[in-house]
């Protein structure tokens, strides 16, 4: 079958524009963004998993479900923003690598129904909700799901 | 005599097979990286409690005794698939200066954590609803943060074979830090 290869023009501009060079051609700027977006991976992971096991009822069951997410918000909001803002750049500097990796693609597919599901979904939710129900459970799981793919799929794209 | 144990142990059979496995070895460092997210994850929460800076309105010791489990959960996940990464290749991580480095503040963040049970979280009672804990629970808290932050950072950089012994000339700091045997030297 004809690969059409359509996203690839934009794949190659990525990995032209200025930002994209500079961390390419550093020998440390690479590393030490990875290095960042680990610990902002380490700081989603807390902030997503006060509230998810707060939703599944085996967590933080001492306070409602709404309490603990408006404590955890500003950390969830502090480590996506680092995520991207590092992902971005690590990504500017290896487009093309990134446009053949299997990997990518899932990661970068699941990435914004993720985003969108925790933000308009779940964020939502956790804001009404007091106790655990059958409910909260289903609206727990599927946050931990959907981020679990994410970054399982951005640590194997430097397998692949 | 600890080289030369590490040299056998990388060269024992399970050792190759893991270091030279197609799934296994990123399967295991795969577990390695997201188990970071559940135990620093929730490490991290409960050390912005006790700085006073977030969960305000939970008590202290009820959020450090429901969070545990997990942090516990991924210490557990976190030292086996690490024990089982340095066992692929005990030489290149023992000469290696960031493991070296993480293997230092990791037990630096574990005497902490020995020092804030023994001493601050004892009298935990005097403060647990206080949003704001005293003095040392907060820098207990300042103190776990930041050596969480090194020991993830500087695991990730033990990838990069930038001070590897086996690229010299490095500098005598590197070779010091490193612990390498050289050769050529008399």
């Amino acid at each position: 079958m004809e690969e059409t290869k359509l996203l690839l023009p934009f794949f190659e501009w990525a990995e032209a524009t200025t930002p994209g060079r500079i961390v390419r051609e550093s020998l440390w700027l690479f590393p030490v963004l990875e290095a960042i977006h680990l610990v902002g991976l380490a700081l989603l992971g807390g902030a997503l998993l006060v509230v998810d096991l707060r939703l599944l009822g085996v967590g933080l069951k001492g306070s409602t479900i709404e309490t603990i997410g408006r404590h955890a918000r500003p950390w969830l909001i502090v480590a996506v923003v680092t995520l991207l803002g590092t992902g971005v750049l690590l990504f500017l500097s290896e487009a093309i690598k990134c446009y053949y990796n299997a990997a990518f693609w899932v990661k970068i597919t699941t990435l914004p129904i993720a985003i969108a599901y925790t933000f308009g979904v779940r964020e939502r939710f956790a804001r009404g909700a007091t106790y655990t129900s059958a409910y909260s459970q289903w609206v727990g799981s599927a946050d931990l799901l959907l981020w679990f793919i994410v970054a399982a799929g951005g640590r194997w794209i430097g397998f692949s | 005599m600890i080289r030369q144990f590490l040299e056998w142990l990388g060269s024992t059979g399970w050792s190759i097979r893991l270091l030279e496995s197609f799934w296994v070895w990123p399967l295991v460092e795969s577990t390695h990286v997201l188990a970071i997210t559940l135990f620093a994850g929730t490490t991290i929460m409960m050390d912005l409690r006790l700085l006073g800076v977030s969960f305000g309105s939970l008590r202290a010791s009820d959020f450090t005794a429901r969070m545990l489990p997990w942090t516990r959960l991924g210490f557990a996940v976190l030292v086996v698939t690490g024990v089982l990464l340095f066992y692929s290749s005990p030489v290149r991580y023992y000469h290696n200066v960031f493991f070296r480095l993480k293997m230092i503040v990791f037990v630096l963040a574990g005497l902490n954590i020995w020092l804030f049970h023994s001493r601050i979280h004892e009298r935990v009672g005097e403060w647990d609803e206080d949003p704001r804990p005293p003095f040392a629970a907060r820098v207990a808290g300042a103190v776990s943060i930041a050596a969480w932050v090194i020991v993830v950072i500087s695991g990730r950089m033990i990838a990069y074979n930038w001070f590897d012994c086996d690229l010299q000339p490095q500098p005598d700091w590197v070779n010091w830090a490193a612990g390498c045997v050289l050769e050529a030297a008399e």
